[in-house]
């Protein structure tokens, strides 16, 4: 068999290599074409074994028909003229892309034990496109359970808003928030390293995002302290946009502009130093 | 020198206060398979972690393909091709897919790529089970899967980290034709770790050994043996004479070192 094609490079030609390309159109593409392909990768996983998307159905599932209907009946906590299973359902959403995202720290360092990150790192693709592309894939994975989300609460007679520039800005929540908590969850696996140490620090942060945000109960009820660490929380602001283009009726309390600004802000900032730090993964 | 396509300069690799890598020099010729021996924790996976930018270097500089390390990592990548000791093909993904993501990863245009992937699996012997999931294959199957994805894009040097560690006897060899193979046809040059004396003394045109960080010996695996004075010499007589007793602990490595020697001259 012939094996030598047209356009094949034998060593010693290193004159007649061309350098990349690190800065100007040519890298904006490449970084978007090669950010594309790392979440194509998961996407493709994902089709293969869906299962992992139905597991996740559960909990959601259970927030919204015990926890949602009993609080809703017990008016408990004051929502105003919102219903409180109105109240809470754009909160389990933003539970749910929370705790799909943190979960792919861990599947990242198991990545790393089986080479595959060794073996990406070592290809020609720049370490922030690695870490945009994770981000994007867990949005893709956030957006089908959002429609399960969707439909469980049509089901539910929660008061929807159907205008389809209301769902097109869920749904890109759904996709920068995704892209927020896999990168913090990534960067943490990059810190710690280890399985074992990353199953620990993802509970000690997951149940203290959610219960520190206002995606369960509003902000008005909190003790000043939480409301400060409410404030500074990614989560609030995910929680706040989701309400206002979720439901009917639903308002901001901070603005659409600041929620996007804040979330988009974030997510850049640890987008960056996920990129920076993701070799140390490796090593 | 487009004749030298590995050159390192006192590279040297530390972690805290041990030193992995120890102010090493050496240089790789363009198409040679190069086989870098040594015990356990020598340094073989560091110095090849920064030869493909994995891992920056403490002090000291290396050249791969003409590219600096340190400050032109991106072309360094574009040009070598990385095959890990873990069987990283992801299980998860059929064959196939597999390649196509790493062709793409390696910018193999649009119209070449179905061609490229259907010569990968062909060479490799993968064609029927292309449409099947990695996670079906057996451990020599994923070995030629993944030696594939590093070659897709026609790199000028192969990195391999103990290719054929864990293979039965049949896929070893298998993969060493194919390694062969490479270098005939395409002249890739192949840089590889292996703890079997055998399979680097008959495949590797020059091998180093390797030693708490340091390069101990160089050279073609004749003239090592030589070297020993012995005619019936092998290259494990020389891994232990240069690397010693890894039982060892680091600090005595010199004493055997010498102790043995003496034990030669005396032999």
């Amino acid at each position: 068999m012939i094996l030598q094609e047209q356009g094949a490079r034998l060593s010693g030609s290193v004159e007649t290599k061309r350098p990349c390309a690190s800065f100007g159109f040519t890298a904006i593409i490449r970084f978007v074409k090669k950010t594309v392909v790392i979440a194509e990768l998961e996407a493709r996983k994902l089709l293969h074994d869906p299962t992992e998307l139905f597991t996740r159905a559960v909990q959601p599932t259970l927030w919204l028909l015990v926890f949602g209907q009993v609080f809703t009946r017990m008016r408990a906590i004051p929502t105003g003229d919102m219903r409180y299973i109105d109240f809470m359902a754009p909160g389990i959403l933003a539970q749910c892309v929370l705790f799909v995202a943190i979960f792919y720290g861990i599947a990242v360092i198991w990545e790393r034990d089986l080479g595959i990150v060794q073996k990406l790192l070592a290809s020609p693709t720049p370490r922030t496109a690695l870490v945009l592309g994770k981000a994007l894939a867990a949005g893709v994975r956030c957006l089908t359970l959002g429609f399960f989300i969707y439909a469980l609460c049509a089901l539910l007679d929660v008061k929807l808003k159907w205008h389809p520039f209301a769902l097109a800005g869920v749904l890109l929540v759904l996709l920068i928030s995704a892209a927020l908590f896999s990168t913090l969850s990534l960067i943490i696996a990059c810190i710690v390293k280890s399985r074992e140490r990353f199953m620990g620090i993802g509970q000690m942060i997951t149940m203290p995002l959610f219960f520190t945000s206002n995606a369960i109960y509003p902000i008005t009820i909190m003790p000043n302290w939480l409301k400060v660490l409410s404030h500074i929380n990614p989560l609030t602001y995910q929680v706040d946009a989701l309400r206002a283009m979720m439901l009917a009726g639903g308002a901001s309390q901070y603005g659409l502009i600041s929620d996007f600004g804040i979330l988009i802000a974030a997510t850049t900032l640890l987008v960056i130093l996920g990129g920076w730090l993701y070799p140390r993964v490796a090593t | 020198m487009s004749d030298i396509v590995i050159e390192t300069t006192s590279l040297t690799r530390c972690f805290g206060a041990l030193t992995a890598v120890n102010s090493l020099t050496i240089q790789v010729k363009a198409g040679e398979v190069f086989g870098l021996l040594g015990p356990n924790g020598a340094g073989k996976s560091t110095l090849i972690k920064m030869l493909i930018t994995l891992l920056p270097p403490t002090s000291g500089k290396a050249r791969v393909c003409g590219f600096d390390i340190a400050r032109a990592s991106c072309d360094v990548r574009r040009f070598i091709g990385y095959v890990p000791q873990l069987l990283s093909a992801d299980g998860s993904l059929t064959g196939y897919e597999n390649l196509l993501v790493f062709a793409k990863l390696y910018d193999i245009p649009r119209s070449e790529r179905a061609e490229r992937i259907r010569i990968a699996l062909n060479l490799m012997g993968l064609a029927d089970a292309a449409d099947k999931l990695v996670r079906t294959y057996s451990g020599g199957m994923i070995r030629r899967l993944e030696i594939a994805q590093s070659t897709l894009h026609h790199p000028s040097i192969l990195f391999l980290d103990e290719p054929t560690v864990g293979l039965d006897p049949v896929a070893r060899k298998a993969v060493w034709e194919l390694i062969e193979r490479l270098r005939t046809d395409f002249g890739t040059t192949i840089f590889l770790t292996t703890h079997f004396m055998e399979e680097a003394d008959s495949m590797c045109n020059r091998v180093a050994i390797m030693h708490l960080g340091n390069v101990v010996n160089v050279g073609a695996p004749a003239d090592l043996k030589a070297s020993l004075g012995d005619e019936n010499a092998t290259l494990d007589d020389v891994f232990v004479h240069y690397a010693g007793n890894s039982l060892d602990s680091g600090g005595t490595f010199r004493d055997t070192s010498r102790t043995r020697r003496t034990a030669q001259r005396l032999g």
